[in-house]
């Protein structure tokens, strides 16, 4: 194969040269979006401090206080509520789907559940905002507006139940067949071999399902903005009754962010990036979990 | 009777017990269809209310008149729409070559085994910035596109800024699943047309892009169905003018965005509910795409 290279040679390795800048500049822009969150996020956490800005009480950027506490307090109280209602019945209706639905069922509620997972967060948002939040506001206690923490965990539920239970169906049909057909061939009935068999085996991949549903909702903004109410106060109880802090009005870290991104400047904007790394954070160690859990599973 | 070793297990070993465990089946797979029908109801119960209260308010001229403003949401979507379609283009216009270009120099160079070191290694490390991007949530590209496009580059609140920020939202996805689509494409394909004679980039161009097309082109129409449900990104680089985007640099709403002005600050929850039912049977079209080109890929094996 002596002699010139061919003209299709050269326009190879032209094409590799593009393809090449082409990933390159896919990767600059991947690691920029986190660089340049960092870099403006900086004078927040050097002029505030770290622990000040974490754990301090107060946000009001017209006195320069920037203290992020109602906002994490805000993100967990709704994602627990959330996880609290949406978990149980996601990984019930995966058990469903996966063991007990026949198959017509399983066709018609399969692609169902699929779509609904693509459906806008908006339109969520407003289901809660049109009824979710009237309703809860019937709720007969002082300072109750509809808006706030209920109304919000109900919308964030709905919304992480396909996550929830498409991945662990996923985990309950990769569970083994001959785990089943042992516990069955010992003399279990169906209902004992899903219990005591299949979803123990399957209790990583659940694990990893409910986990990336928790980021879902930690993640989830504009629903947020819609239903929680958006006052910057860490949430009480509204009476004598510890369970009325879900009543209470709250702000999520991603509402945060979206409510006062377009007017801030400043150490306010530097505060609100700020705001952005401690959510980037918080999902990165919630992500890192889910991978764990599924690593536990191969 | 009582067998210790199958009575300690939860196994029946007496008829008695036998019944109580088909009585306890019986119950839990009550609960369990209960909890079925719940969780679909719930899903369900978001989509009929909106599509109830908001099918009503559709005809042509919800469809085809602009907005109008007002307190009561004035007018239809028609440049929300236009501006939502604008926004497809441009984000996947740029997203799209730039992630499959990218996936197609992982995939089909930087992995070949030439003992380019440093190409493996650069696989990695977009590896892992693409997994760590894909779980990261939108108000976080929000923040990107707004610091650099918006202020820094002084693109103001507008298509441009919005476009390029949504870009970067799809990309680890479009990387992704390109590369997903490239890799299911068997090595003997690539060999055949290798030994026939046919140059790498030949080979790539008219054997393995094809191949690959419906992988590749579902992970596009996905990307499709994502720019128009996402909102929180373009709430913090589109403005929100409800006027048709007459350049580049105008701002404008999508339907998503508009939906979320009715529903916050007019208050015209009808009008709202419309365009959320548009927004759905916009995004339930694009799932039978997708399930059309999943159906074919199967078929195909």
């Amino acid at each position: 194969m002596k002699g010139k290279k061919s003209e299709a040679f050269w326009a190879g390795r032209v094409i590799e040269g593009i393809l090449l800048l082409d990933a390159l500049l896919a990767i600059v822009v991947i690691f920029l979006i986190g660089l340049l969150i960092l870099i403006e996020a900086w004078p927040a956490f050097r002029k505030i401090g770290f622990v000040p800005f974490l754990l301090g009480k107060e946000w009001r950027p017209g006195k320069e206080l920037y203290g992020l506490l109602p906002m994490i307090v805000g993100s967990i109280l709704v994602t627990l509520g959330a996880v609290t209602l949406g978990v149980p019945i996601g990984v019930a209706l995966a058990t469903f789907l996966a063991e007990v639905a026949p198959p017509w069922v399983q066709k018609v509620v399969r692609p169902a559940i699929e779509l609904l997972a693509g459906i806008p967060s908006v339109v969520y948002g407003l289901f809660g905002l049109a009824v979710l939040v009237p309703l809860v506001r019937q709720i007969p206690v002082p300072g109750n507006s509809g808006f706030g923490l209920l109304s919000a965990s109900v919308v964030l539920a709905v919304m992480i139940l396909p996550t929830v239970a498409n991945i662990s169906e996923d985990a309950i049909r990769s569970v083994a067949r001959e785990y089943r057909e042992g516990s069955l061939a010992l003399g279990a009935t169906h209902w004992q071999t899903i219990i005591g068999v299949v979803l123990p085996a399957a209790r990583s991949g659940i694990v990893a399902a409910v986990i990336l549903g928790i980021g879902r909702a930690l993640g989830e903004t504009m629903a947020m903005i819609m239903v929680i109410g958006n006052s910057v106060i860490i949430p009480k109880p509204l009476n004598s009754n510890p369970l009325t802090i879900f009543l209470s009005q709250a702000r999520t870290l991603t509402g945060n962010i979206a409510v006062e991104i377009s007017y801030a400047t400043g150490l306010h904007e530097n505060a609100l990036f700020a705001t952005g790394v401690v959510l980037f954070i918080l999902i990165m160690l919630v992500n890192s979990m889910a991978h764990l859990a599924m690593r536990r599973r191969s | 009777m009582n067998d210790p070793l199958f009575v300690g297990q939860g196994f029946p070993s007496t008829r008695g017990q036998y019944r109580w465990e088909r009585l306890k089946q019986r119950l839990a797979f009550t609960l369990l269809w209960a909890s079925g029908a719940i969780a679909i109801l719930a899903l369900l119960a978001v989509v009929i209310t909106v599509v109830l209260r908001g099918i009503g308010i559709i005809d042509l001229e919800f469809l085809f008149t602009s907005p109008r403003g007002g307190i009561s949401g004035e007018g239809g979507i028609f440049s929300t729409i236009v501006t939502t379609l604008y926004l497809v283009i441009l984000t996947l216009g740029i997203a799209t070559p730039l992630g499959v270009g990218a996936a197609i120099y992982f995939v089909e160079y930087a992995s070949d085994s030439h003992g380019k070191k440093v190409s493996a290694y650069m696989v990695q490390v977009a590896r892992f910035g693409v997994e760590t991007l894909a779980g990261v949530p939108s108000i976080i590209f929000g923040l990107f596109g707004y610091i650099l496009f918006v202020s820094t580059l002084h693109f103001g609140f507008s298509l441009l800024s919005a476009g390029l920020a949504g870009a970067c939202l799809i990309l680890p996805v479009s990387i992704r699943t390109a590369e997903e689509a490239l890799k299911t494409v068997p090595r003997s394909y690539r060999e055949a047309s290798l030994a026939l004679g046919a140059t790498k980039w030949q080979t790539i161009w008219k054997v393995v892009l094809p191949a690959a097309g419906p992988g590749i082109a579902t992970g596009i129409i996905l990307n499709v169905g994502r720019v128009i449900s996402e909102t929180a990104v373009f709430y913090v680089t589109l403005g929100g003018s409800y006027k048709l985007p007459s350049s580049l640099l105008s701002g404008g709403r999508t339907m998503a965005l508009h939906l979320y002005y009715l529903a916050m600050e007019t208050k015209a929850f009808d009008k709202a509910m419309g365009t959320g039912v548009v927004l759905i049977i916009t995004i339930v079209v694009i799932n039978l795409i997708v399930r059309y080109l999943s159906a074919k890929l199967a078929a195909r094996g």
